[in-house]
């Protein structure tokens, strides 16, 4: 291959180091206005009165909305339509958006909005899932499940209960992973503007513009044919920009109303009451195992908090257990899952979006299993690894599966058998292992088209235009694209030019989000290429009298022997013979044999894999930690540009640091002689804690290359996977150094001081949550899995008895 | 609204312009200079998104006011190129975060490279401790720092070659 997998300068390379790279903000269009929005300073209340005369007779200022301007909700789910542009008359969480003030500038905006008087009457605050549990009222939302509880899921596959009992051992453990949030260092900002001929164009920092553009038709109650949204490339976005987002509606409405461009971006507070980040959640796993180290049950339970709304999150609560079965052989599994509301910012998809959570449970359960097994915690995962082309219990197809060569790499190149439990006190080593979807295998909303899409261009000058609606967040996506056109058609990939994630002129993707768009871009991608080069093979072919398929296309060539034409002179040839050239490919995920209600969350066309091994030093005296040195190995199936691979891997491996270590949203009550309001601790950069470049160790990053048919060239996903061993393997390594377990996320200094003076009082040294609330859970779906007679589909009662 | 009138110099050319007078340098340069290169991240001192060089030394566009800066020489990213003489069109260190993937959004990347070529003027070879320190305000979401850092490395690398040629 002569592109594909070779390090290159990525093709916006040039556009990023000169600041020319156009972000949502940079957008500044004539005669446009500006846009701030008043945000609930409770976290739970009525609207009583919102009275706007004095912001709206203010000099300035163009246009005040409220609630009563926005009939219609929204969501990012078809089932969880539960948000306003402007909350009508429930506010739900501080932040929540009441009014929006346009105005000749923000300034003007911002002393508007302090002229709005909104009377609220304070509702009692739900703070945490055990208040939601046992209080039903006051009810975020009258279309929950019942009371608070926003969703129960309940799923059998094969009796776990029945297999654990019988095991050898049982290992019960309880976990906690603490909230916190994507923090891209861009803010979300939008610009709507109404075209010369009276559509509406919105341009925002989104991953997602397929879904706003459907959001704000649904809102602004006009044909989706006169929206336009062009997702300007993100300054990073980790799943915070997945959702649709109230400033996107509201803008969109008042361009519409003043015919003006109208432009918002969010203050850094704003974007941490946007959140849509990292679900807390609480989790017990009941797990059999063998004598010889096999897996016979597993028995997961997870307490998701929601926040305030819905989101993604019924997915992302599925996904607290949809993937437990696809690193290690799981015969039987029991999955059940509670998400409920609370007055906090919603909670919604960050990268690894709901699995990093129970991976840090299920590998912390196997490192404590090992141990007491006497087994080596790399040697017990090899002998219990999924095999490639096989199913798992609850159904899902795996592919390729690298992970053996990812668990070797990083024990050899750790030194992890001269080393691991031998470092001496204060030092140790961890390992853990992850696996991430290559794309979710259903859309948002149920629809059998193509999940995406590409158009392509070719001209007589030469030129590749490639058209797709996925989204340049920072990843490489536009670099993928043309890499793989590039390679299809044997030009240089800065040769071909990238028109991506345009609702008005790019063929729908629907986004950037659950690691999808290398393999489903990519696949149609492959699929408009060919198509074209199959017309300039052909066209050529007769020039140059040779059989179509004996031609080469390379280095800007299309050859035979000596006998050669540019790409250039090719595609003359073939617009003579076909005239204007175009193709257009498409891309379905194949269709996953699971057939039971649920079965929709964890299909994927492929699998990736990683393991990791985190050095750790820890501080018996003070309880810090230190990382020297982390170890990585990622089964990306087919490396397209290694340079941004790497990246990826290293972006995930300091992102999961940084959860493991430090990062936490989290809330307190205001004192009594305040409001008792329930507050975000800290939404600042500063007092939010995150890595530096002065905290990141080194960082050894191996690509496994183990390709997967499903995926273009065998290219699977590296953006969100590398992410999930890293926390299960910092809290490893600090069993290894210091010999006390850290069951829940973050792992501060002030957890380990714990957990120590527990261990030199001679009790459990461990520290995590102690006990797990009674929940309501469901009589599950069972579905017998494929080896206990099953056909992929809820048996039906009597059946199910049959088959326990 | 009272207006305030300052001259100074942007990118080595003179620039007079005329703002309101509670504008952040930040702003000034955004808004009123269309030079939309320099980002914002916080607008609070956290980020270091909005780093740009006054007199030659990395500050926070987003805590000086622009009024402060009369007088004074500003540069931003969209002058980095045009301060080397090289015919790539590229500082090199432009040209190395490009080529290393020391840019993967690109969001933080002006703050960084600015802080980077000021580091590079007083220490042209600076060690791999003394990088992580001097970019260590300069948040970046998406690159984990190494290929960063790696980046100034080859871009101090690729400075010397060049000016010995
Ligand atoms: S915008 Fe200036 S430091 Fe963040
Ligand atoms: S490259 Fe995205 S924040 Fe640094």
């Amino acid at each position: 291959m002569k592109v594909i997998g070779k390090p290159r300068r990525r093709v916006d390379g040039r556009a990023k180091v000169t600041g020319l790279t156009r972000f949502a903000d940079d957008v500044v269009l004539p005669r446009m206005l500006h846009m701030k929005m008043l945000r609930s300073p409770h976290p739970h209340a009525l609207i009583e009165s919102i009275d706007v005369s004095r912001a709206a007779a203010y000099a300035g200022v163009h246009l005040v909305l409220t609630g009563k301007d926005f009939p219609a909700s929204f969501g990012i789910l078809p089932i969880t339509q539960d948000e306003y542009p402007l909350a009508p008359e429930h506010v739900r969480y501080i932040g929540d958006p009441v009014a929006a003030v346009v105005a000749r500038d923000e300034q003007t905006a911002c002393e508007a909005l302090e002229l709005i008087e909104v009377r609220y009457q304070p509702l009692d605050t739900i703070s945490s899932p055990e208040e939601a549990l046992a209080k039903p009222e006051p009810r975020l939302h009258a279309y929950s499940e019942r009371g608070n509880i926003h969703r129960l899921q309940a799923f059998q596959f094969g009796d776990a209960d029945a297999a654990i009992a019988q095991s050898d051992y049982v290992f019960e453990d309880l976990f906690f992973y603490e909230g916190n949030t994507h923090l891209p260092i861009e803010q979300h900002a939008c610009v709507a503007a109404l075209d010369a001929d009276g559509k509406l164009t919105l341009w925002s920092s989104t991953q997602v513009p397929h879904y706003v553009h459907r959001a704000l038709a649904r809102v602004l109650q006009m044909p989706a044919s006169q929206i336009r949204v062009i997702a300007t490339p993100n300054g990073g976005g980790f799943g915070g920009k997945c959702d649709v987002c109230n400033h996107e509606m509201v803008a969109g409405k008042a361009a519409m109303m003043l015919g003006r461009p109208v432009k918002i971006c969010l203050t850094r507070e704003e974007v941490f009451y946007m959140h849509r980040g990292r679900h807390p959640v609480l989790m017990k796993f009941r797990t059999g195992v063998s004598k010889d180290g096999k897996l016979t049950g597993m028995h997961l339970q997870t307490l998701v908090d929601g926040g305030a709304y819905g989101s993604y999150g019924v997915a992302s609560t599925f996904y607290t257990g949809a993937l437990q079965t696809v690193t290690y052989e799981l015969p039987r599994y029991q999955f059940e899952a509670a998400r409920v509301f609370t007055n906090k910012p919603p909670c919604g998809p960050k990268r690894g979006h709901g699995t990093p959570q129970p991976r840090f449970g299920q590998e912390i359960q196997l490192d404590k299993i090992a141990e007491r097994l006497g087994k080596d915690p790399a040697e017990l995962r090899l002998g219990m690894l999924v095999k490639p082309n096989s199913l798992t219990a609850n159904w899902l197809k795996i592919g390729s599966i690298g992970l053996e060569q990812c668990i070797r790499t990083v024990v050899e190149r750790s030194d992890w058998k001269q080393r691991f439990r031998k470092m001496g006190p204060g030092r140790g080593l961890g390992l853990a292992c992850g696996s991430y979807l290559c794309g979710a295998g259903l859309p948002i909303y149920w629809n059998k088209m193509p999940q995406s899409g590409v158009q392509m261009l070719l001209d007589r000058s030469g030129q590749i235009t490639v058209f797709c609606g996925a989204t340049e967040i920072g990843q490489g996506s536009d670099d993928v694209l043309a890499a793989i056109v590039a390679e299809v058609l044997g030009v240089d990939p800065q040769e071909v030019r990238c028109i991506t994630g345009d609702t008005g002129i790019t063929p729908v993707d629907l986004g950037s989000y659950s690691s999808r768009v290398t393999v489903m871009m990519g696949n149609a991608a492959i699929h408009a290429a060919e198509k074209l080069k199959a017309m300039l093979a052909e066209a050529a072919a007769e020039e140059l009298e040779v059989v179509p398929d004996r031609l080469q296309f390379a280095n800007g060539h299309v050859s035979f022997d000596a006998r050669s034409l540019t790409f250039a002179e090719a595609v003359v040839l073939a617009e003579v013979k076909f005239g204007t050239l175009g193709a257009v490919g498409s891309y379905s995920p194949p269709r996953a044999p699971g057939r039971y209600k649920g079965a929709g969350v964890g299909p994927s066309p492929a699998y990736s894999y990683s393991a990791c091994v985190v050095e750790a030093e820890v501080d018996a005296a003070t309880g810090w930690i230190r990382i020297p040195k982390i170890w990585i190995a990622h089964d990306i199936g087919r490396t397209i540009n290694p340079v941004l691979a790497r990246g990826q891997v290293e972006g995930s491996v300091y992102m999961g640091l940084s959860e493991a270590l430090m990062e936490e949203q989290v809330f307190r009550r205001l004192p009594a002689k305040l409001s008792r309001a329930l507050v975000h601790k800290f939404p600042s950069l500063l007092e939010y804690k995150s890595i530096t470049s002065l905290d990141m160790p080194e960082v050894d990053t191996v690509l496994i290359e183990d390709p997967d048919p499903n995926c273009p060239f065998g290219a699977k996903e590296v953006g969100q996977g590398p992410l999930l061993p890293v926390m299960p393997a910092v809290a490893n390594a600090i069993y290894d150094a210091v010999g006390v377990r850290i069951d829940e996320l973050p792992i501060t200094p002030d957890k380990v001081m714990r957990a120590l003076e527990l261990k030199a009082a001679g009790k459990p040294a461990r520290v995590g949550p102690e006990h797990f609330p009674a929940v309501p859970y469901p009589a599950p779906i069972v579905v017998p899995p494929p080896w206990e007679g099953g056909d992929g589909k809820e048996a039906k009662r009597d059946d199910a008895a049959a088959v326990v | 609204m009272t207006r305030a009138e300052i001259s100074l110099s942007v990118n080595g050319e003179p620039v007079e312009v005329t703002f309101a007078p509670y504008k952040t340098l930040l702003e000034l340069l955004r808004e009123d200079l269309a030079l939309t290169g320099t980002k914002h991240g916080c607008e609070l001192g956290e980020c270091g998104a909005c780093a740009v060089l006054i007199d030659g030394e990395p500050q926070l566009s987003c805590l000086l006011l622009a009024l402060e800066c009369a007088g004074r020489s500003v540069e931003t990213v969209e002058g980095m190129a045009e301060s080397w003489q090289s015919g790539a069109g590229l500082h090199p260190l432009q040209a190395a975060f490009a080529d290393l993937g020391a840019a993967q959004c690109g969001y933080c990347t002006p703050g960084i490279l600015l802080t980077a070529k000021a580091l590079l003027a007083h220490e042209p070879e600076p060690s791999r401790e003394r990088i992580q320190e001097a970019i260590s305000g300069n948040l970046c979401r998406c690159t984990g720092y190494q290929q960063i850092v790696e980046a100034i490395e080859e871009g101090a690398r690729r400075m010397a070659d060049e000016s010995h040629r």
